[in-house]
């Protein structure tokens, strides 16, 4: 789920005397990306009749029968290029979640804010939290500056690792580099079908620069990713694995098991094919039960749902480690 | 059934001979002073596997380290799975995905001999 993107007014209150100084001189109200990336009036912000609120949030919570939810709040921080100040303000905004959202309802749980690239801030912030069990992963746009197995970003997976939180990473994000890698395209549809291809970027940057050897705890999760890409995906991996390993030859088992074993995917959006027989030879392709995890994006909305694709798909055997089981051990809840 | 492939001296040091015997096209290599001999065709895909680079295998403690171990690799030049030389098994998949090997043996070649008359021999001590 999603609170909605905070600015200076909402996060104001638990910046430091310094920083809301700073903010308020400049009359600066929040990260540039924040206006551009959720506009108010876009079913992809706002689904039609959603309240997004605390208590709109609750409401859902009750309809959808869920013990947990984690709420996973843009900022833009990542688009604030004064270190110092995005740091800053990456604190306010898990300060924010705790005293305003978090503090409504037990069942809810947060994505810890980072600036990720500053990973040695980002790192000393996922160590700020790791004291609050209902901070539950670390947060990183998908979007970065630069893959995220590159060693440079290898205090923050320490971070991670060493507090026991998986790495979250999110659809979109405002590092300073073009939605594809061959510039900037002029469309929105553009960047949001070609989403899949950086999530495609980061998973492969994590198996070849050896994060998963590196750090035998890490644990990644893929959020408003889709799934159709990921079996091509696996099956190219562990295809080129087997003829260029010498280039990675810390890469010791094919990176399609490890993606099984150490990678989980929240269904939302369903991306697959149109027809329930489709879904259901794209689900078998995925390999394994145990990569998804359920989610609703609440008060998002992106093509179809859990219940309306798969609904009719997944055994009740696969709904149950979906809804439930997968995410439990994901999270140790 | 043993075949006479190769006369020593031939392959040098490093490198190999193709031959055919029984039908089936062999590579005969000569690592380090010792023979081998590896059918000449992939089991991925058919490709000419002792055409292929012979390399050292690369082991590592973990990501950026490299080191060159003992043993050699004979790497399809198709799609470059690595198999080892010595006992044909892939690197990757060592269990399911191996190459035909086969025991390569120096010998002194041997001439079937017949008498066909004898002599009158006289010993003095």
């Amino acid at each position: 789920m999603h609170a909605p993107a905070p600015g200076v007014a909402e996060v104001g209150a638990y910046l430091d005397d310094y920083w809301r100084e700073y903010a308020d001189e400049a009359g600066f109200r929040a990260p540039s990306s924040v206006a551009t990336v959720y506009p108010p009036a876009a079913p992809t912000t706002r689904r039609p009749g959603a309240d997004d609120s605390p208590e709109g949030l609750l409401a859902h919570l009750d309809g959808e029968g869920a013990t947990h939810a984690v709420v996973n709040c843009f900022s833009g921080v990542e688009a604030l290029r004064n270190v110092d100040f995005a740091n800053a303000y990456a604190t306010a905004v898990n300060e924010w979640l705790a005293a305003e959202w978090l503090a409504h309802d037990e069942r809810l749980r947060a994505g810890i804010v980072v600036k990720p690239d500053d990973p040695a801030g980002a790192a000393a912030e996922v160590a700020r939290r790791a004291g609050d069990p209902r901070f539950v992963h670390v947060l990183l746009p998908v979007r970065a500056d630069r893959p995220y197995g590159n060693r440079l970003y290898w205090p923050l997976l320490e971070a991670a690792v060493e507090h026991g939180r998986p790495l979250a990473l999110h659809f979109g994000g405002s590092s300073g580099n073009p939605p594809t890698p061959v510039g900037w395209p002029s469309y929105y549809l553009e960047e949001y079908v070609g989403m899949g291809h950086i999530f495609e970027a980061q998973l492969t940057s994590l198996i070849a620069e050896g994060a998963f050897e590196r750090f035998p705890e890490l644990r990644v999760v893929l959020l408003e990713s889709g799934f159709g890409w990921l079996p091509p995906l696996l099956w190219r991996l562990d295809k080129e694995w087997k003829g260029l390993r010498r280039e990675i030859p810390w890469v010791k088992t094919a990176p399609s098991e490890t993606i099984r074993e150490r990678v989980r995917v929240a269904v939302q959006p369903v991306d697959g094919p149109p027809d329930a027989e489709g879904l259901a030879r794209l689900l078998e392709r995925l390999g394994s039960d145990d990569l998804l995890v359920y989610s609703s994006d609440y008060p998002h909305a992106h093509l179809r749902t859990y219940e309306e694709a798969l609904g009719p798909v997944v055994s009740p055997e696969l709904d149950r480690r979906i809804r439930h089981d997968n995410a439990a051990a994901l999270y140790g809840l | 059934m043993k075949y006479v492939v190769a006369h020593e001296g031939e392959i040098e040091e490093g490198g190999h001979k193709l031959v055919t015997v029984a039908g089936r096209e062999i590579g005969v290599f000569l690592v380090d002073g010792e023979y081998f001999a590896l059918r000449h065709r992939c089991p991925h895909q058919g490709g000419p596997l002792c055409n292929g680079h012979l390399l050292r295998v690369v082991e590592s403690s973990g990501p950026g380290d490299y080191a060159a171990g003992p043993r050699r690799l004979l790497q399809c030049p198709w799609h470059g799975w690595e198999f080892d030389i010595r006992t044909g098994r892939s690197w990757f998949d060592p269990a399911k995905q191996r190459v035909k090997r086969y025991p390569v043996s120096l010998e002194a070649e041997t001439y079937p001999v017949a008498v066909e008359s004898r002599s009158v021999v006289v010993t003095i001590d």
